[in-house]
């Protein structure tokens, strides 16, 4: 054993230890490449939901290779990209009836393949928000948005910012939990309408 | 004869509980098929419930009790190794008996 | 009047007693009940009814070939089933892929007793009209591995690689709702409406959610296999719907099983 060997094995562990991520990298991309192929073949169409639907956009296989933890470079492209989708109403009335919000925010239905194609889908709301002083059964998915309208008032900004939120949650934080109801046809202008309403308007029982 | 029952009853200073769990739909005659038809009502009527020949527990069941019905009764008396016997009659004129061992 | 110190000491400390008593009871959560709720009622599991058709099942010649069950080999050797379910998913070298409880009943039941694959795959699960065979038998099967310590290997080449795109699909974010199972599973101390959701990468929540499927389910008056849950799940994720114990399912059921691997199994189990 002389210094020549010694170099030269230092020299080649310390090559396969570099090339060490750079070969695990090559690994989970063929195992994320493998697991779309897979998710491709073994879904089919039921009822409304169709096969395509497990095609994944940019912004969702983006999300689920980082584990919901975007680099600060991909997570501003990614919003910039679907702020651009935003649509707001052309008249500028962005508050609706409350009444039909709270009914909308009340309903989980919708999109499955077990839901009919000709029954709107509902907001899906309280799943995942509480909402209504006077609604116990809500989830905590979500940050509760009890008192919403009362704690931040109801100038057109907010109005937008909701609005907006409803319409394209990755808008404004591109690995969001919450489903993009306006940009994916879940909601119509006129439910976001009544669930901005059902935020922000005084008389409603979330800000009561 | 109906589905079997899953019965189990153990004594304890001098009280038998006995523990049983039925099979059956238990239909109101409110409830819809997929379909959108009413599925028939089918419930159990009566139960009884009877150890060394005396009747320990009887019931007058309705709509109300739910499927695959678990009722839990204690009565007076009994020791190991004796038999405790419970039947069910329902609204279509099936019945059902089966019987358990008391345990220690 | 004047009262005695002594007792007027006796009467703070019993108002403080009663007070402690009635904090105490007011500390009682939604969640405590619930549990409360399960266990008055797991004496009476109606699972037990399907396990005692599985096992009538098992043993009796069924099928074009008229044979029984008794020589399917779940993993642990032909006609063994105490303890199968604490191994499964597993690499099977007679078809040379990862299996799941389901899908080796499936194999079963195709090659032994000659049963066409279509006339199983067609209708998986219970329903009201119509038990299911398939469902009975793996709700025997995963009953005599009921306090047994589950020890899924991810030894073999291929139950490693069932791991890693189990984990995949986990995370995998698709559909209308951009959900993945990770979108409500990933997190600690969360609840949809009041329902507690379990954190999948969290041992313990882990454990105790997957030891306790497959289960009957009150609210649907059925026993539900755990394929019948990933279906459930997926439907509910506005996915399309995963085929009976394709490879995706059988992955993610790996990813899930090994998070819990430690826990006794509890199943059959009994939710609400």
């Amino acid at each position: 054993m002389n210094a020549k060997w010694m170099i030269g094995m230092v020299a080649s562990v310390s090559l396969a230890v570099l090339a060490m991520p750079v070969q695990a990298a090559k690994a989970d991309a063929a195992l994320d490449a493998k697991t779309a192929e897979i998710v491709k073949r073994d879904f089919r169409d039921k009822g409304i939901a169709k096969a395509d639907r497990v095609i994944q956009d940019e912004l969702q296989a983006k999300c689920s290779q980082y584990l919901d933890k975007l680099p600060p470079k991909l997570k501003l492209k990614l919003e910039t990209e679907q702020a651009e989708s935003l649509k707001f109403p052309a008249d500028g009335n962005m508050m609706g009836d409350w009444k039909a919000g709270e009914k909308l925010a009340q309903d989980g239905s919708g999109m499955t393949w077990s839901d009919k194609a000709d029954k709107p889908a509902g907001g899906n709301c309280y799943n995942c928000h509480r909402l209504s002083t006077k609604e116990i059964s809500y989830g905590t998915i979500g940050p509760s948005l009890m008192n919403y309208g009362k704690i931040r008032g109801n100038g057109e900004d907010i109005q937008r910012h909701v609005y907006g939120h409803i319409y394209n949650a990755k808008a404004y934080n591109a690995c969001a939990n919450m489903p993009r109801f306006g940009y994916r046809g879940v909601l119509t202008e006129a439910n976001i309408k009544d669930l901005v309403a059902l935020l922000l308007d005084p008389e409603s029982p979330v800000n009561k | 004869m109906g589905n079997p029952m899953k019965i189990r009853a153990s004594v304890k200073d001098g009280v038998t509980e006995v523990k049983v769990l039925m099979q059956h739909e238990m239909a109101t005659g409110l409830g819809k098929d997929a379909e959108g038809a009413l599925i028939p009502a089918w419930f159990i009527t009566e139960v009884k419930a009877q150890h060394q020949g005396r009747t320990v527990m009887e019931a007058q069941w309705g709509q109300s009790i739910s499927k695959n019905p678990y009722v839990v009764f204690r009565f007076k008396g009994g020791a190991a190794g004796e038999k405790v016997t419970v039947t069910w009659i329902d609204n279509k004129g099936d019945s059902r008996i089966d019987e358990a061992v008391i345990s220690a | 009047m004047r009262t005695s110190n002594v007792s007027k000491a006796i009467l703070v400390l019993a108002l403080a007693a009663s007070h402690m008593a009635l904090a105490a009871e007011t500390e009682v959560s939604d969640s405590d009940r619930i549990a409360q709720y399960r266990e008055m009622i797991s004496d009476g599991n109606p699972a037990d009814f399907d396990e005692m058709a599985g096992e009538t099942l098992w043993k009796t010649p069924g099928g074009p070939n008229k044979a029984s069950l008794e020589t399917c080999d779940l993993g642990k050797g032909a006609g063994v089933v105490k303890g199968v379910y604490t191994a499964l998913p597993r690499y099977f070298k007679d078809t040379g892929k990862v299996q799941d409880l389901e899908s080796r009943l499936l194999t079963c039941m195709t090659t032994i007793q000659g049963i066409p694959e279509e006339a199983i795959t067609a209708k998986p699960f219970n329903s009201d009209k119509k038990k299911s065979d398939i469902s009975s038998l793996a709700t025997y099967v995963v009953g005599q591995s009921k306090g047994m310590k589950m020890k899924v290997s991810v030894r073999h080449p291929k139950e490693k690689e069932a791991y890693e795109i189990g984990k995949r699909i986990f995370n995998y974010r698709a559909g209308p709702y951009d959900f993945a199972c990770s979108t409500c599973h990933a997190t600690s101390n969360v609840r949809i409406r009041l329902q507690d959701l379990p954190n999948f990468n969290v041992k313990k929540d882990a454990q105790s959610a997957y030891s306790s499927w497959p289960a009957y389910r009150v609210s649907q008056g059925q026993t539900r296999s755990f394929q019948w849950r990933l279906n459930d799940c997926f439907r509910q994720q506005r996915f399309p719907e995963p085929k009976f114990v394709s490879e995706a399912t059988i992955d993610l059921a790996m990813f899930l099983a090994v998070s819990a691997n430690g826990v006794e199994y509890a199943g059959p189990g009994l939710k609400r």
